[in-house]
């Protein structure tokens, strides 16, 4: 590796920990990421140089809270205003450094920066584009390119969530275990749509939304380093790596959706898929189930299964009712059906979502999943409308693509139909 | 004489290598370790998960307790290693627990899965 992908990479992994301090300091998200801007600049001055400090985060946190100290005094000269304010608590730079490493502030520092960008006042959109901009440190650019919007309504979205944010006011003091229960449920919220992002908007294992996905779960390992015996983080990190792990086998060549008992087991990433367990196995020493760990326990019985028709469908089954109890919700009710249709076949399974149609009328799964059971009741017709109604609620190209071609298959021989539905 | 040799490394930036660059740097390493493979001079290799999939077992005079996260302490060091096969790490908990029960002194024992294990290569 090359000494400017070294410091590149050092500087991507010491941001949290470097925004997060400085964000202490300064109390300002614009003022703490600009200062840990200028540290980037200088470092990428000195360090090929002087050699990579032992640990770059310090050295980041340091440098930046000095420019940006000597920012805000010109600032307040420029504008006389008195300084006191700000710099009240900056005053002991010399003991700066050993304070720096306390753990614990470390710990709070980087919670809080990610909890600023899972604020729940913010829309699920610009709670992921500021946690890519402020915590993961990716350029307007790419987030736009991410997101498939041009720059500047990226900049613009930004911007709106950063005096969202300031208008909300940041709360500094060190929080108590229930304020730091919630701001880690809320982070854990906001981890998973930027996974979520990536995820949906993906077409092809080469896609920039791959990126997010990645980012995502890195941002759950950096959450489980400072958290490591909170289950349900466990709980979402192996959820994202499992689902992740599927990423070179979900689309075809022609970037069509392929389904899970379609792909191809061998292309899943098999290191990901073990530590993945490795997680979750820790997590069940808690017995203390969450939606998270849920989840990431029937993501894992189809990670297990060699074979699509080795899966435990009884045990899918069964999961999905516990997450039914936990957190009712009709789309998890559908995605039981799935496991019900193997289980009981393609009638149990429709007469379980048919009452789910007035709430999942605007949702592209619900028809995708009716048209298929209906197609293998031999139902042609009443399919051809699902699919239909699922092609208009497509939010992208794989999705369009792979019900078009349910609906090409729809079209050939009604003897093939009939053939399948023995199975 | 027979050598181990322990990597340590920063693991925020191993963890924000791409895949390929992990890759390129699993590739460049095998290409040092099969030198020595093949004059019959390497042992059993191992790359472990990142330490946010360990679980420690610690072990005081009378009690052990079971913390997650990886060993902390530099007061304690590194005097030997395992490589055993388990289910689940409550099986790899008993096995440490046993060690540490069969050892006097005080003492930790971090579990950690393996992402890699290669059977030794040594010359008998």
């Amino acid at each position: 590796m090359t000494d400017t992908a070294w410091i590149d990479l050092a500087l991507v992994s010491a941001r949290p920990q470097a925004v997060g301090a400085l964000l202490r300091y300064f109390r300002n998200l614009d003022t703490a990421e600009e200062a840990f801007q200028e540290a980037c600049i200088r470092a990428l001055k000195t360090w090929p140089k002087s050699g990579p400090p032992r640990d770059p985060a310090a050295w980041l946190i340091f440098v930046g809270r000095n420019s940006g100290i000597d920012k805000v005094r010109r600032q307040s000269r420029e504008t006389a205003l008195p300084p006191e304010e700000i710099l009240s608590d900056l005053e002991d730079q010399e003991g700066a450094l050993a304070d720096q490493l306390d753990g614990s502030h470390y710990r709070d520092d980087i919670l809080r920066l990610l909890f600023v960008c899972s604020n729940p006042a913010l829309p699920a959109t610009q709670q992921i584009a500021l946690a890519l901009r402020i915590v993961s440190g990716l350029s307007v650019k790419q987030i736009a390119r991410a997101f498939l919007v041009s720059e500047a309504a990226m900049e613009q979205r930004i911007t709106r969530a950063k005096s969202r944010v300031a208008a909300a006011g940041l709360a500094f003091e060190t929080p108590d275990a229930a304020d730091r229960a919630d701001r880690l449920a809320a982070v854990a919220t906001m981890i998973y749509l930027v996974f979520n992002e990536g995820y949906s908007a993906m077409n092809g294992p080469e896609s920039v939304s791959a990126d997010l996905c990645q980012e995502a779960i890195r941002l759950g390992r950096l959450l489980l380093q400072l958290f490591p015996a909170e289950p349900e983080i466990m709980g979402l990190t192996a959820l994202m790596m499992i689902q992740h792990s599927r990423a070179r086998a979900r689309f075809d060549a022609d970037s069509a959706v392929i389904l899970l008992e379609d792909q191809d087991r061998g292309l899943w990433d098999r290191p990901l898929i073990d530590e993945a367990l490795a997680l979750i196995d820790k997590a069940m020493r808690y017995r203390q189930p969450g939606a998270y760990q849920i989840q990431a326990a029937i993501a894992a019985l189809h990670a297990r299964a060699e074979r699509a028709d080795e899966t435990d469908w009884a045990q899918i089954d069964l999961l999905y009712q516990a997450l039914e109890r936990l957190q009712p919700s009709p789309v998890i009710t559908l995605n039981r059906a799935v496991a019900v249709s193997k289980r009981k076949g393609p009638e149990a399974a429709l007469a379980m979502i048919e009452p789910l149609a007035d709430k999942l009328s605007g949702y592209f799964y619900f028809h995708g999943l009716s048209g298929h059971l209906l197609k293998q009741l031999g139902k042609v017709r009443e399919a051809r409308v699902a699919f239909d109604h699922a092609i208009a609620l497509a939010t992208n190209a794989a999705e369009c693509a792979y019900i078009r071609m349910q609906l090409d298959k729809l079209d050939e021989a009604p003897g093939i139909e009939l053939s399948e539905r023995k199975i | 004489m027979l050598y181990a040799v322990f990597c340590y490394n920063q693991e925020d930036v191993t963890n924000a290598w791409t895949k390929e660059q992990d890759e390129k740097v699993m590739h460049d390493l095998l290409a040092v370790q099969s030198k020595y493979a093949e004059a019959g001079r390497l042992g059993p290799v191992a790359r472990l998960m990142p330490t946010t999939s360990a679980t420690t077992l610690r072990h005081s005079h009378s009690e052990t307790i079971v913390i997650d996260g990886p060993f902390a302490e530099t007061k304690e060091q590194l005097l030997g290693f395992y490589v055993i096969d388990c289910a689940s790490v409550d099986e790899a908990l008993d096995f440490a627990r046993d060690l540490s029960s069969a050892n006097p002194a005080a003492g930790s024992y971090e579990i950690r899965p393996l992402a890699i294990y290669k059977p030794s290569e040594l010359a008998s």
